[in-house]
C-alpha cells in the first residue's frame, strides 16, 4: 500500500505500545512495560515513534488500535487516545480485537507454525480472557479466530483448549492449569515479536507493531477493519460511588 | 470581545462528558453529553458506568462543539481538561483524550483544578474576577469556601464539608422522600409548594465549640439523619408526609448555613464579593437567600446561570483561557490523574 501511514496503539495489556508503519514496515515502536500509568505513557509514546521516524502528526493516515479485551481503564485510554487523534488529523480508526494480535505475534515469531493456536490474557478477578485460533498462513496475519472472545476463569478451560500452544500472560498467571507447558517462559518472553523488529518483548503482551502489520495485512487483503467499540466481555458493577446506605437504614 | 485565545475546555470528572470553547473571556459553545439518566435507577453514580459512557461521548461531543462554534480543531490555540479531583477512570478519558488533540494538534495542554473551574467560570457571564473573590462552591461532591486571590494560581481553602458534600444530602433527603436521582432539583421544585419553617432541622457547625473550631466548615450527615429521622417517625405513626413541607424545611437549613457562613467569611476576610458555583448554585432559595443576605452585609454577588454552575467544559475552557492570559507554564504530555487533587493546586 502507498501513501499509508498508520499510527499502531494497544494498551489491553500491561505494555503500553505505539507504532508506525508505513505500509510495507514499522518505521518505529515505542513500549512501555508496567501495568499501571497507561494515561502518562502513552501519548509521550507517540510524540516518541513520530519523532524518530521523522514525520509529524498531520502525516498519518490511519490509526489502528487494539480494542481488548483488557482491563478496562487503560483499554479506554488506549482507543479515546486513537479516536481523538484521528479526529484531529482526518484518519480513518481502525480497531480489531488485541487476542488477534497476540495470536499473530504467536506465529510469525515462529513459536507455533500450524494446528491451533490460544491466546489467554490477564482478566483480573482470577479470570483469563481467552480465544482460540487456527494457524491459516493464507489468512491476513496467519491467524483465524475461532468463536467470540470470551472470559472464563482458567479452571473452567476444557482441558484440549489449555492444552493449545498458549500466548499471552495466561499460563504464567495460572501454571497449576497450563501445566502442558508447550512454550517456556523463556520462549514466551524472549521470541522476536517481528523479524527485524527492535523490541523483543514476546508473546506476553501485545505488541504495537504486530497490531501495525495484521491492520495492513487486512487492509490489503479487503477487510476493511472497521470495527470501534471496546470488547468489554463485563457487565460493569453497578456500585454507585456515594452510598445512600445511611438515609436508608434510617427509614427502615 | 473577539480577542484572546480560543480554548478548547474538556471535563470528564464526574457523570457529564463536556467540551467547552471559549476565545478569551467569550463563551462560544458549551457541548454536554450526559449519562445521568444511565445512573439513576443505582441512586447514584456508577463510575463504570460513567466511564464507559465517557468513550461513547468524547469524540462525538468534541465534534458537536466544533460544529457548534464554527471552529476548527486547527485554529485551536491551548487545550485544557480537568486532570482532578473526581473518578479516577473518568478523569482519564478526558485527560487521555486532551492529550491525544495537544498532541496531534500541536498546542499547550493545561491539566486542570474542577474546583478552580467551577470558580473560574463565571468570567463568560460577568467579566473578570475582582482579586481577591470568595466562592461557595457546593456540588454533589463538594462544599467548599475558598478565598481566591488569584484563580490562575493561588486558591485558600477556608472550610469544607466534614462529611456530605450539600448536593449529596440534597441526594439521599430526596431519596427518603421517595423524589428522582439526581434530588437537588425536585427538592428545589417540591420547596416552592412548603413551608420552610414548618420543623425545624438542625444547622450543623453552627453554635458553641462547633462554630469556634469549624467556623467555615460544613456538617450536613447530621441533618440528613434528622430528616430520616423525622420521615419515619411519622410513617410508623400512620401518618401522611408532608413532602413539601419537609423538603422546604430540609432545603432552608442547608441554604441557611452555606450564606450564614458564605457572608462571614468575606466579613471576616474584607472580601467584598462572593461568587457562587457548583451543582447546588442551581438552587432558587441558595440564590435567592444569598442576594438577600449580601445586600444587608454590601457584598456582590455572582451566581453564574444554572447550566454553568453544574459541571461542563466550558468552565475548564473558561480557566485555560486564563491561564494561557497570565503565561503560566503548560502541562507536560506524561499529566497524570489525581481523583484527590487538593484544591489549592489549580495546575496539575
Ligand atoms: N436546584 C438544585 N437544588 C439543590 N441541589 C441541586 C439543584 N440542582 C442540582 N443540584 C445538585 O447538584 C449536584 C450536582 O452538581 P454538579 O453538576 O456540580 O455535579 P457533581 O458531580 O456533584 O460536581 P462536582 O464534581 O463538582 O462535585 C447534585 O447533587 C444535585 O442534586
Amino acid at each position: 500500500m502507498s501513501d499509508v501511514l498508520l499510527l499502531a496503539i494497544d494498551t489491553s495489556t500491561s505494555a503500553i505500545t505505539v507504532a508506525l508503519h508505513d505500509g510495507s514496515s514499522v518505521l518505529a515502536e515505542a513500549t512501555t512495560l508496567g501495568a499501571r500509568g497507561h494515561a502518562e505513557h502513552l501519548a509521550p509514546g507517540i510524540r516518541t515513534v513520530l519523532d524518530r521516524a521523522g514525520v509529524t502528526p498531520t502525516d498519518v493516515t490511519h490509526v489502528a488500535v487494539g480494542l481488548g479485551p483488557g482491563p478496562f481503564t487503560g483499554l479506554r485510554v488506549g482507543i479515546v487516545t486513537a479516536r481523538t487523534f484521528a479526529l484531529a488529523v482526518g484518519a480513518r480508526v481502525h480497531g480489531l480485537c488485541s487476542l488477534d494480535v497476540l495470536a499473530h505475534q504467536g506465529v510469525v515469531s515462529g513459536a507455533v507454525s500450524g494446528g491451533e493456536l490460544l491466546v489467554a490474557t490477564d482478566a483480573r478477578r482470577k479470570e483469563v480472557y481467552w480465544s482460540r485460533y487456527a494457524v491459516e498462513p493464507a489468512q491476513p496475519g496467519g491467524i483465524r479466530r475461532i468463536g467470540d472472545p470470551t472470559v472464563s476463569r482458567p479452571a473452567d478451560l476444557d482441558a484440549d483448549v489449555v492444552a493449545l500452544p498458549t500466548v499471552g500472560r495466561g499460563p504464567q498467571l495460572y501454571p497449576d492449569v497450563w501445566t502442558a507447558g508447550i512454550l517456556s517462559p523463556g520462549e514466551l518472553r524472549s521470541a522476536p515479536v517481528l523479524p527485524g523488529s527492535s523490541e523483543g518483548f514476546g508473546l506476553i503482551d501485545v505488541s504495537a507493531a504486530a497490531l501495525a502489520e495484521l491492520v495492513i495485512q487486512r487492509l490489503a487483503a479487503g477487510d476493511p477493519v472497521d470495527e470501534h467499540e471496546p470488547f468489554y466481555l463485563r457487565r460493569p458493577d453497578a456500585v454507585p460511588s456515594a452510598s445512600s446506605a445511611i438515609a436508608r437504614s434510617a427509614l427502615g | 470581545m473577539t480577542d484572546g485565545p480560543l480554548v478548547l475546555g474538556i471535563e470528564t470528572s464526574c457523570d457529564e462528558t463536556g467540551v467547552g470553547i471559549v476565545r478569551g473571556q467569550t463563551l462560544l459553545v458549551d457541548a454536554v453529553a450526559s449519562s445521568v439518566d444511565e445512573h439513576a435507577r443505582f441512586g447514584g453514580v456508577v463510575p463504570e458506568v460513567a466511564s464507559r459512557a465517557h468513550l461513547e461521548a468524547m469524540v462525538p461531543t468534541i465534534e458537536r462543539a466544533c460544529r457548534e462554534a464554527g471552529v476548527r480543531l486547527q485554529d485551536l490555540d491551548a487545550i485544557a481538561v480537568t486532570a482532578g479531583p473526581g473518578l479516577a477512570g473518568a478523569l482519564l478519558v478526558g485527560v487521555a483524550s486532551a492529550k491525544s488533540l495537544a498532541l496531534a494538534l500541536g498546542t499547550p495542554l493545561y491539566g486542570v483544578n474542577h474546583l478552580a473551574s467551577h470558580v473560574a467560570v463565571d468570567v463568560v457571564e460577568h467579566g473578570p474576577l475582582p482579586e481577591p473573590t470568595m466562592a461557595l462552591l457546593v456540588s454533589g461532591g463538594h462544599s467548599s469556601l475558598l478565598l481566591v486571590p488569584d484563580v490562575t494560581r493561588d486558591i485558600r481553602s477556608l472550610g469544607s464539608t466534614l462529611d456530605d458534600a450539600a448536593g449529596e444530602a440534597f441526594d439521599k433527603v430526596a431519596r427518603v422522600l421517595g423524589l428522582p436521582f439526581p434530588g437537588g432539583p425536585f427538592i428545589d421544585r417540591a420547596a416552592r409548594d412548603g413551608n420552610r419553617i414548618a420543623i425545624d432541622f438542625p444547622r450543623g457547625l453552627t453554635s458553641g465549640k462547633d462554630r469556634q473550631h469549624h467556623e467555615f466548615d460544613f456538617s450536613f450527615s447530621g441533618l440528613k439523619t434528622a430528616v430520616a429521622r423525622w420521615v419515619q417517625l411519622r410513617e410508623q405513626a400512620g401518618e401522611a408526609v408532608p413532602v413539601n413541607d419537609v423538603a422546604a424545611s430540609f432545603q432552608e437549613a442547608v441554604v441557611d448555613v452555606l450564606t450564614r457562613k458564605a457572608v462571614r467569611a468575606c466579613a471576616a476576610n474584607g472580601v467584598d464579593d462572593l461568587l457562587l458555583g457548583g451543582g447546588v448554585a442551581a438552587n432558587s432559595r441558595l440564590r435567592a437567600l444569598a442576594q438577600e443576605r449580601c445586600d444587608v452585609a454590601g457584598i456582590r454577588l455572582r451566581v453564574p446561570r444554572p447550566g454553568l454552575c453544574t459541571d461542563n467544559g466550558a468552565m475548564v475552557a473558561a480557566l485555560g483561557a486564563q491561564l494561557v492570559d497570565r503565561g503560566r507554564t503548560p502541562s507536560r504530555l506524561d499529566l497524570p490523574t489525581d481523583s484527590s487533587m487538593p484544591v489549592q493546586q489549580v495546575q496539575a
